[in-house]
């Protein structure tokens, strides 16, 4: 039995491609990620089914092990409708997310964050205390303006418009 | 090949076989077509529907216990080519416990779709989903092969990503992208996963795997295995693949979390202990788990001690006990497999309980964040008394079933005895005691402390549904206007309860004021409706606080009854470690 390497290869591009675009924030590229890794499984499971052989229907006569396997086939029928609907449902998502705030990115748990803020408060509010008991008060002033300049770094993050930035670096 | 199978296949329990999946799909589709007319005929539909499929279980169950795997195939097509729907003890005690607490939540719901100013999302999107979703869950359980598994989630997932998403808020929006998109990433794996098994074996029956799988080089079986178990691990939400859950799950409407937190982990739990028992018998991967499982229960506990919002807490709390059920499953023993079981039925129970516990919080306080309630067991007894139950359940307090799975569990480490088995039992234990911490701390915050001052005030509207149209906006825009100037702080009296389930709903504008009572402060998660208008009230719906109470039931029952439980979950863990019953049901051989 020969496999085809064509569709083992075109299968594994359109994987690696999904994967990469899968990792960006914007809901509309995620769907893109979404549909060409959907459709490089569906590849990659249609080569399991072997060579490409003779249609039954056509030729009934023929021999057994001219007809290619026909479940991977039923298989990849059944995980391409899957995928179409959830691709409509996604797409419906971004539009819906764009509806609502004006871009579709995928926004961080706000509550996630509160609960991680809450700590580093209480972790800043401490080290505030011990430093005041040494130093009588110099180090609050100091940690606020580093706190400062924290903030100011965070707000002017540059290349938000780069889609490698949103791909590999958009992570906050 | 396409003979049928003879003597097996013709008991009468193997028709019913495919009537918890077909009977849930038929009612879905009806609604679909029936629309938003006869709405009460259409809630006696779903309801009927469900205790139908519950009744098929309970027999499904008892056939599967006394007369071994029910096995129906699809068109009469042998194992090879067509599919397989089996049911053995695993499946069945699976489908009844889901389908009586699937029941008892689409009560919860029909009452609190009743209780709140409906609009017309409840009837037209969530009943179809939800009996969607139950289709779904119900065929994983019964899959006899990989690819029909896979259907299954499929349709559970698709169900599921409409019922989080339900009235598309922008929280519900934002909750929701994440869950599709971790979900829509372990389909793709999952099906990844039976190519390689299918490309390597020639099939996906599980019954002929079982023996196939065995042949093949170790490096590619461990392939499949891992693929798989990463699969349904962050369908279970094991620790390292959890961290999509306490972020999407408490955006949902109370019904919509509970059924989820209940079912679909469990669902991936299930498809977990039945891969390890029947594919891969003696396993590898035995340490893997296990430590997966320890750090579930560590990590999972820790993020619930530091919540301050209820829903968000018991999330967590869910993701910690998940690795109860792991650590069973990784042990691979009688014991294990047993105790996994029986932990999978209480938790299923007690999480759902608990969740809808909080819907009902949500509707006396105005919120689920622990700081800004109080003094709900002075205010609500009935309230108070269900929340504890299920809560010192869930801790695993001695007479209540949590407390036996636990020791069930706790049993088989310790028959174990491997040093790994043992921190398992201590983390176990550590971890019983600091989910008792973390309830104890939602008591005393929520239910015991003096109510404060700003707790909200009866009527106040929890969530109003956010939408497009122009005239609706201004329709609320003019009620606000209106019952402001019927004079500032008029408050409902005790008496008026604005919404009692069962009796017609007061007219819009006289007694829903919202002048006095404050909005819900920013950042606290409103998620109480499908898309109508609640408001808070005094005692809970009657319909909702029966379905509740039903489900604590539930749970003592399983405390009542832990006796002849135990020796079902024995029974099936003796299947399950057996497997040549489950094979020789399917196969014929």
């Amino acid at each position: 039995m020969t496999e085809s390497l064509d569709l083992v290869i075109a299968g594994g591009v359109l994987v690696a491609a999904g994967t990469a675009l899968l990792m960006a924030r914007p809901l509309t590229r995620i769907v893109l990620g979404t549909v060409l890794l959907g459709n490089g499984v569906n590849l990659l499971l249609l080569s399991a089914s072997g060579a490409a052989g003779a249609a039954p229907l056509l030729y009934p006569a023929s021999r057994h092990r001219h007809m290619p396997d026909p479940l991977p086939q039923a298989f990849v029928l059944t995980a391409i409708v899957i995928t179409l609907a959830l691709t409509a449902f996604l797409v419906t998502m971004a539009y819906r997310a764009w509806q609502l705030s004006g871009g579709d990115d995928v926004q961080d748990d706000v509550e996630d964050l509160r609960v991680a803020r809450r700590a580093e408060l209480l972790e800043e509010r401490g080290r505030l205390a011990a430093g005041q008991r040494r130093r009588a008060g110099r180090g609050r002033a100091e940690l606020r303006a580093a706190r400062a300049r924290r903030a100011r770094a965070e707000e002017e993050r540059p290349g938000e418009d780069d889609p490698w930035a949103t791909i590999l670096g958009g992570d906050r | 090949m396409t003979a049928l199978q003879p003597a097996a296949a013709a008991t009468a329990a193997s028709a019913l076989v495919p009537l918890p999946v077909v009977l849930p799909l038929c009612a879905a589709g009806l609604k679909l077509a029936i629309g938003l007319r006869l709405q009460r005929t259409q809630r006696v539909l779903s309801a009927v529907v469900l205790t139908a499929v519950l009744a098929v279980s309970a027999a499904l169950l008892v056939a599967a216990d006394r007369h071994g795997p029910q096995v129906m195939y699809a068109g009469g097509w042998a194992p090879p080519v067509g599919v397989v729907l089996v049911a053995d003890r695993l499946s069945a005690l699976m489908l009844l416990v889901s389908s009586a607490v699937t029941l008892c939540v689409l009560l919860y719901s029909v009452g609190q779709g009743m209780a709140d100013r409906e609009e017309a999302t409840p009837m037209s999107v969530f009943h179809p989903a939800y009996l969607v979703l139950v289709a779904g869950v119900s065929d994983s359980f019964l899959a006899g092969d990989l690819f029909n598994l896979y259907v299954g989630f499929e349709v559970l997932l698709t169900a599921s990503y409409v019922l989080l998403t339900i009235g598309g808020t922008v929280a519900r929006i934002r909750a929701g992208a994440t869950y599709a998109i971790v979900s829509l990433l372990s389909s793709v794996l999952f099906l990844t996963a039976t190519a390689v098994v299918y490309a390597a074996s020639g099939t996906v029956n599980l019954a002929e795997l079982a023996g196939r799988l065995g042949q093949l080089p170790s490096g590619v079986r461990l392939l499949a295995q891992i693929a798989l178990l990463t699969v349904f691990g962050i369908k279970a939400a094991v620790f390292p693949l959890a961290a999509w859950l306490p972020d999407s799950y408490p955006t949902a409407p109370a019904p919509v979390t509970a059924v989820f937190a209940g079912l679909l982990t469990k669902v991936g739990v299930y498809a977990m202990l039945r891969t390890q028992s029947l594919l891969f018998p003696g396993s590898g991967l035995r340490d893997v788990l296990l430590v997966a499982a320890l750090a579930s229960l560590g990590v999972g506990i820790l993020g619930a001690v530091a919540q301050t919002d209820l829903k968000r807490l018991l999330s967590f709390t869910l993701v910690s006990h998940i690795g109860y059920m792991v650590f069973g499953i990784a042990l691979a023993s009688r014991g294990g497999f047993s105790g996994a079981v029986f932990y999978v039925a209480h938790h299923i129970t007690v999480q759902t309980t608990l969740f809808l516990v909080a819907g009902l919080v949500e509707r006396r306080g105005g919120t689920t964040d622990l700081a800004r309630l109080g003094g709900l067991a002075r205010l609500s007894p009935v309230l108070a008394a269900v929340f504890f139950v299920p809560a010192m359940n869930l801790a695993g307090i001695p007479p209540l079933s949590g407390f036996l799975g636990k020791v069930g569990l706790l049993r088989a480490g310790v028959a174990d005895g491997g040093p790994l088995a043992y921190v398992l039992v201590a983390a176990a234990t550590a971890t019983s005691l600091l989910t008792l911490y973390a309830l104890t701390k939602a008591w005393n915050l929520a239910f015991w402390r003096g109510a404060p001052a700003e707790l909200a005030a009866e009527g106040a509207v929890l969530d109003s549904a956010e939408t497009d149209e122009e005239t609706e906006e201004s329709e609320q825009e003019a009620q606000r206007r209106q019952s402001g100037e019927q004079g500032g702080a008029s408050r409902p009296q005790a008496g008026t309860t604005l919404s009692r389930a069962g009796t017609t709903l007061p007219p819009a504008g006289t007694t829903l004021s919202q002048a006095g009572a404050a909005p819900p402060p920013a950042g606290a998660a409103q998620t109480a409706t499908f898309g109508g208008q609640a408001v808070t009230t005094s005692a809970p719906p009657a319909s909702m606080l029966a379905a509740t109470v039903a489900l604590v039931c539930l749970g003592l029952a399983f405390t009542v009854f832990a006796g002849p439980l135990f020796a079902l979950t024995d029974r099936t863990a003796g299947e399950l470690l057996a497997r040549g019953t489950y094979v020789a049901a399917v196969t014929g051989r």
